[in-house]
């Protein structure tokens, strides 16, 4: 049986930062993901990352404006940390070799971001998430010797023991189809959100909320799990995402009778405001009849007013995906974009070094809620939240593990109900629903009503649909019945994560009944400091409902106030 | 204001896939599978084979995840051409069917797992980590960050977009040949090294892939992998810089030859403004002057080439006048080719094309004549 110090699950930008730390601190380290790390979402990620790395910059004033998009939800002693260790984050990725554009200086260049009060955002033309993490990976490659890959096994369960302490894990190897209990002193889940419960995301098929349903499934309380982030700019058909990176090299958002609309709601920022504000102001035109295309469904997005070399050479990417996916050329034309279900704010709620209430269980980057993002995260943020956070839990638990000695949870119980279930899943009679017919179900009554606008009528409707949910899926059938790359019968298992993802991000939007950040109540328009100003925590009762509780907000130098871009 | 082009009026229509399926645990051979979907025509086939797996076959496996085209999962053969799944139009592969059924198969030189699943790692990933996969940085490490030149940023992000799918792994004619043969996607990983200001080994990574008989001389220069490559990375076109920075700048000279041919090549041209094949060798191996066909190691090579040789001839791919005969080409187009090399090679730096570089900033429209006239 496999035996590491520390267990990370998930190898995107969170996963293989922790796996650095936890080697370089002298852990014996296993990073295990259900893909190839390259394929991990981080890989998505296109604009840049954030850091106050400018002479004129301080670490204070992108503190502020991370507190401020958050509409101060946002722990502020997690804000202050993230911020002010930026800058030598990516210096040490700069060093690691991530190709960083440069300004005639040859130093480091910055781009405007959304929310942000000056231009802070460090970029790889438009990939920079995929440089990142390629980089990550080369350096894993480079550990070998310290740092054992599973690559392509599928988690299924988190092994606690009998004092509740979290022991290891239950994987599958996707290839064999072979189950194996994996002991380990630590676990960190890595493995981000769960953009797929919502039909469309702009998250990849692979985002199936699976460490936030594992932790929650362990009894780890999940927070904000209302906030979920719809990002301005993307196609209005497929949902894929068009970076904030446009809009940060100044293209305009225009509704159908040309107007920048943003005026309205941002007469300062205009289309770089906060992502939740450009979302909804976006949201009321389309619904106020403003929109563009033939269902009026869309906005334009217009990088013509970019000069064409540089967006060849910053927007490269994006120029490509409007070719390829749109069949617009936007160095010529505008094109038509939409909000779209983008990252999930919430998730498993930890500390400072990314633990949870589950002694050696962590989590880092999306899977979790620190909380750095509140209500609202900014653009660019995510990967540096990845990165400091990743890290954070590496060392802490490297040096945990140093002090205590394998835990020894019996794993063979775990093991073999499991397998039980994988193998029940494999021959159940075909008389419910298809695993993928529910996921569709699922997805849109998400993107119906827990979206931009959300209001009691349309979230009770959609709790009542999510329960029903549960239980189809809990007969839902597959067709393979093989044991290599079976990805029918993880398929299965993905949509019990979502379920109990979107379970709780439903009854945590009924709860909060104001208007904050991403959370936008029709029927409760206004933001209630005083009744609201808190977190809401959800943990599982032992017969599998959700159980709401609160917890406060760390409020440290900067007092609520009055939002305004 | 230009009207989006909307692509979406035409509604679906059913299009037919042909699949190539295997079970490893049947025992069975490999066998076609055929579905018919229904998609708007611009919609990808990625999209299509999920629409099969979710309706008809949940069996049919395929590594995906983004659905844009940068997780690089999806890589597969589109009626035999290799191709990023989720970025080829249904129509545009409709087009290129030979019977109007779009053929889906795994990708090549690389062994199949099950259905369109290969084994990257024993094939595209072992070649990736034979090219030193990670930055050897310069020392010391700066406070902040390296200062290097703008453009050599921006130079590197064409190979850092690589998204490591193996669409040019699949294609490799060279690789078919020599399955040893590092190959487009980890060499031009190694110019991401090489290229970039900041690592320390910029010699001893071109020696060491200059030196290595399955190393950049050992690619055929045949383009398959520039055409593969979803992300424009242009594979052979970085192989080709490998070559001109160990030949140029470190005057590397490879116990495969390949420098010698190299120069062989290019000289012959400037010489006789075509290829002459059979003086190819001979200056190879021998070098330029005319006592280099008496070199022993050009012998031996001349020796091993008769059979192939003997058999063109035999089968009328050359003629043995042909062989002897000087290539030429008229005076006049031969001063035309030496102008080329002239002007190339009297730049002070040497010309690289980049991607990421192109294109101007629009001509700024014509000012209209002012009335009052214009000092400027």
């Amino acid at each position: 049986m496999p035996e590491h110090d520390v267990l990370i699950i998930g190898a995107g930008l969170a996963g293989q930062r922790a796996a650095l730390a936890a080697a370089q601190a002298g852990a014996n380290v296993a990073i295990m993901s259900k893909v190839h790390p390259v394929r991990s979402h981080s890989v998505a990620a296109a604009g840049g990352i954030n850091a106050a790395i400018s002479v004129d910059d301080d670490w204070r004033s992108h503190a502020y404006d991370t507190v401020k998009g958050s509409d101060f939800l946002g722990d502020q002693d997690a804000i202050e940390v993230m911020c002010s260790e930026a800058p030598a984050e990516v210096m040490e990725l700069e060093h690691m070799g991530v190709t960083f554009h440069r300004n005639d200086k040859g130093e480091m260049d910055l781009r405007a971001f959304g929310g942000a009060s000056m231009k802070r955002t460090a970029y790889v033309a438009d990939i920079t998430g995929q440089a990142m993490l390629h980089v990550l990976y080369e350096q894993l490659m480079k550990h070998h010797e310290t740092v054992a890959r599973y690559e392509e096994w599928f988690t299924t369960s988190l092994l606690l023991d009998d004092e509740g302490r979290c022991a290891g894990a239950i994987a599958r190897d996707v290839r064999t189809g072979h189950m194996e209990a994996f002991r380990a002193k630590n676990v960190i889940l890595a493995c981000g959100g769960a953009g797929q419960a919502y039909k469309p995301t702009t998250n990849g098929l692979i985002v199936t909320g699976d460490g936030i349903a594992m932790a929650y499934r362990a009894g780890a309380p999940l927070m904000d799990m209302e906030m979920v982030q719809y990002h301005p700019t993307c196609l209005v058909e497929t949902g894929i995402l068009i970076t904030e990176g446009a809009r940060g090299e100044g293209a305009h958002l225009l509704n159908a009778n040309g107007e920048r609309f943003m005026e309205k709601s941002a007469p300062n920022k205009m289309e770089l405001a906060s992502r939740d504000v450009v979302s909804r102001a976006e949201q009321i035109e389309i619904n106020e009849g403003r929109g563009v295309g033939p269902d009026k469904a869309g906005i334009y997005l217009d990088v013509t007013v970019v000069p064409r070399k540089r967006t060849l050479e910053a927007l490269r990417e994006i120029v490509n995906l409007g070719k390829d996916f749109a069949g617009v050329d936007i160095t010529r034309e505008p094109i038509m974009i939409r909000p779209g279900q983008h990252y999930i704010m919430g998730g498993v709620k930890t500390d400072v070094d990314g633990r949870t209430p589950i002694e050696g269980l962590y989590a880092a980057g999306e899977v979790a809620c620190v909380s750095v993002h509140g209500g609202n995260r900014l653009g660019a943020n995510s990967l540096l939240d990845t990165l400091i956070f990743g890290r954070r839990s590496g060392e802490h638990a490297a040096a945990r593990a140093a002090s205590m000695s394998m835990p020894q949870a019996d794993v063979n119980t775990q093991l073999r109900d499991d397998s039980a279930k994988l193998e029940s899943i494999i021959n159940r009679p075909h008389d419910g629903r298809r695993v993928s017919e529910i996921k569709n179900e699922l997805g849109e009554t998400m993107n119906r009503h827990a979206a931009v606008f959300r209001d009691e009528t349309g979230l009770q409707g959609a709790l009542q649909t999510i329960e029903r949910l549960k239980e189809e899926a809990d007969k839902a059938w597959i067709d393979d019945r093989g044991t290599v790359f079976n990805q029918d019968v993880l398929g299965a298992l993905e949509l019990g994560y979502m379920v109990d993802c979107a379970q709780t991000t439903v009854v945590a939007a009924l709860e909060r009944k104001e208007s904050r950040g991403a959370q936008f109540r029709t029927d409760f328009p206004e933001r209630n400091d005083e009744e609201w100003l808190k977190h809401i925590d959800i943990s599982v009762n032992a017969d599998g409902s959700p159980e709401v509780s609160y917890s406060p907000v760390t409020i440290t130098q900067w007092q609520p106030e009055e939002r305004k871009y | 204001m230009t009207e989006v082009h909307d692509r979406r009026a035409g509604g679906t229509e059913s299009f037919k896939l042909r699949m190539r399926r295997y079970d490893p645990e049947s025992g069975e051979a490999p066998y076609w599978d055929e579905h018919t979907i229904e998609l708007e025509p611009h919609r990808s086939v990625l999209e299509a084979i999920l629409q099969a797996r979710d309706r008809f076959d949940g069996s049919i496996g395929i590594r995906c995840s983004c659905r844009q085209a940068i997780c690089g999962s999806c890589g597969i053969r589109v009626n035999g051409e290799p191709a990023l799944a989720c970025h080829t139009h249904l129509d545009a592969a409709k087009l290129g069917a030979k019977d109007g059924v779009i053929e889906i198969e795994p990708m090549g030189n690389m062994p199949v797992i099950k259905d369109l699943i290969v084994d990257m790692d024993a094939v595209h990933w072992k070649k990736i980590r034979r090219v030193t996969p990670w930055l050897l940085a310069k020392q010391p490490v700066p406070e902040r960050e390296y200062i290097v030149p703008k453009e050599s940023m921006v130079d590197v992000t064409q190979t850092m977009a690589c998204i490591q799918c193996g669409a040019c792994v699949s294609d490799c004619l060279a690789m078919e040949v020599d399955p040893g043969f590092i190959g487009p996607a980890a060499l031009a990983k190694a110019y991401r090294f090489v290229g970039d200001p900041r690592d320390d080994q910029q010699f001893d990574r071109l020696n060491d892939l200059a030196q290595d008989p399955q190393g950049i001389f050992d690619c055929t220069h045949c383009f398959k992998c520039v055409e593969a490559c979803p992300k424009d990375v242009n594979p052979m076109g970085q192989i080709m810089r490998l070559r001109r920075i160990a030949i140029g700048d470190h005057h590397i000279v490879d116990k495969n030859n390949g420098e010698r041919h190299e120069a062989a090549f290019t000289g012959l041209i400037r010489d006789n403004g075509i290829l002459w094949e059979a003086e190819l060798l001979p200056r190879s191996y021998g070098g330029a002057s005319w006592f280099g066909k008496f070199a022993p190691a050009a012998g031996k090579e001349l020796l091993s080439s008769l059979p192939v040789a003997f058999y063109g001839l035999l089968r009328r791919k050359m003629t043995l006048g042909g062989i002897l005969k000087p290539h030429k080409i008229p005076s006049a187009d031969l001063k035309n080719v030496q102008a080329i090399y002239d002007k190339i090679e009297s730049r002070p730096e040497r010309y690289e094309l980049n991607l990421y570089i192109v294109g101007e900033d629009e001509a700024p429209e014509p000012v209209a004549a002012s009335p009052e006239g214009s000092n400027s």
